[in-house]
């Protein structure tokens, strides 16, 4: 049976995680390689890397770091943040990511999606959505969250599926950070909608969060990345816990 | 050991080209078909589309090449896929080796496959000390039936095979390199044969 994945997300900045990782047992906090190993032999069943880095060689230090990862873990991995171009695919599929992420660059360019995924194959193409209510409507945003558009969430997603994506990562902006648990309504609809699979993130605290968004939410994939880093929650203690409430995962 | 990954333009090569080298041997990557007929262990690499796969595979030649392989051969996903007769992707005519037809899964499941699935019905060297039930992980919207061929087998919409073994020639759906103990441990069956 196809198991629920659980996936820890890394945010990097200049080929370095994001300060604010709390693992007493790292030799290095700062070092996503050795982050990704730990993550790995807890069981994480993927990996996503998110690089919020704006500087010029941001290019270069992402391939290698890339290529770090896959030389060292046996597990597959997303990489995202500012990829714009089939090019910029490219180098990171070769240093040996097995999927990327786009997300604004989709929306202010739609075809993007299609010119990637004739050339890469929708296996390695996860069309990543962050969105918001407004009004009670959900609109997708831009960098990060932080620039709403006119673009409904749903309608978005199907588009995206019909262009050939083969996942969708969808963050809710008004969970992400308040621990409360997924936005398990939307992605219930989100979905039934849309016959890739759906990574629910945003708003992961308890274990239980995990298992609602598995169960209500019908998530393929629950991610997070605070909640892991901070070792609030164990990924081995959260898979025993999900198998024992009959949710199929990975142990 | 040489160990030769057939190098046609398809697909994550890398993440192979790591796996054995975490294993303690070195490959290299070609598409000579000299240096892959000097191999002592063939790997047949693929990702993306079955068609244009394949017109990559006929412009260097190897379509002719592959059959003819002496050596234990490993087709990993869509190189498995394209060892069979056809693929109703893009309704490509395969290599033909494993006679089975690639057809695509029904929309009553979320295609592409994407996740850990276990094997199941494991027979041949390639799982030896491997247990029956074990998690490896996929990435497909088109799988091979079960056939005479099939050595291991997974349930998704259908029971389907996850691996095809006809004489030297071996074929994984899932891949090996990604994942984790598990795949290592196949892997290194495979270059023990």
């Amino acid at each position: 049976m196809l198991t629920k994945r659980i996936i820890p997300c890394l945010d990097i900045k200049n080929g370095r995680t994001v300060k604010g990782i709390n693992f007493v047992d790292l030799r290095d906090a700062g070092d996503p390689v050795e982050l990704a190993e730990i993550y790995a032999k807890e069981g994480a069943d993927e990996l996503v890397f998110l690089d919020i880095s704006a500087t010029e060689e941001k290019r270069k230090t992402l391939a290698e770091l890339v290529y770090h990862v896959a030389e060292t873990i046996n597990i597959p991995f997303t990489v995202g943040g500012g990829i714009s171009s089939v090019e910029d695919v490219d180098v990171l599929l070769k240093n040996g990511a097995d999927k990327v992420s786009i997300n604004s660059s989709a929306v202010k360019r739609p075809e993007l999606i299609n010119e990637l995924v004739a050339k890469f194959g929708s296996q390695c193409i996860v069309v990543a959505i962050d969105a918001k209510q407004i009004e009670g409507q959900w609109k997708v945003h831009l960098v990060g969250g932080k620039v709403p558009t006119e673009i409904d969430l749903f309608e978005w997603a199907k588009e995206v599926e019909e262009r050939g994506a083969g996942e969708i990562l969808f963050t809710s902006m008004d969970h992400d950070g308040t621990k409360n648990g997924f936005a398990n309504k939307a992605l219930a609809k989100l979905s039934e909608l849309v016959n890739i699979p759906v990574i629910a993130s945003g708003g992961a605290g308890t274990i239980a969060h995990f298992s609602d968004t598995f169960k209500d939410g019908k998530a393929d994939a629950a991610l997070a990345a605070s909640v892991f880093h901070f070792k609030e929650i164990e990924i081995n203690t959260l898979k025993e816990e999900l198998k024992r409430e009959g949710i199929p995962v990975r142990i | 050991m040489k160990i030769v990954i057939i190098d046609y333009g398809a697909g994550n090569i890398q993440s192979i080209m790591f796996a054995i080298k975490r294993l303690g041997y070195k490959a290299i990557l070609s598409h000579d078909a000299e240096e892959i007929q000097g191999a002592d262990k063939i790997i047949f690499p693929g990702v993306g589309e079955a068609s244009s796969a394949m017109e990559k595979l006929k412009d260097t030649g190897l379509d002719k090449v592959i059959p003819t392989l002496e050596q234990p051969v490993l087709g990993i996903c869509l190189g498995m896929q394209l060892m069979c007769n056809s693929s109703e992707e893009g309704n490509t005519t395969g290599l033909g080796i494993f006679d089975l037809d690639v057809v695509r899964f029904s929309n009553k499941v979320k295609v592409p496959q994407i996740g850990w699935n276990q094997i199941s019905d494991l027979k041949s060297d390639l799982f030896t000390n491997v247990p029956e039930k074990s998690y490896i992980y996929l990435v497909h919207s088109f799988y091979a039936p079960i056939g005479k061929e099939t050595i291991a087998t997974s349930e998704y919409d259908v029971t389907y095979s996850a691996a095809l073994r006809k004489n030297n020639f071996y074929g994984v759906q899932f891949h090996p390199e990604k994942s984790s103990d598990v795949g290592s441990g196949i892997l290194q069956n495979f270059l023990n044969l």
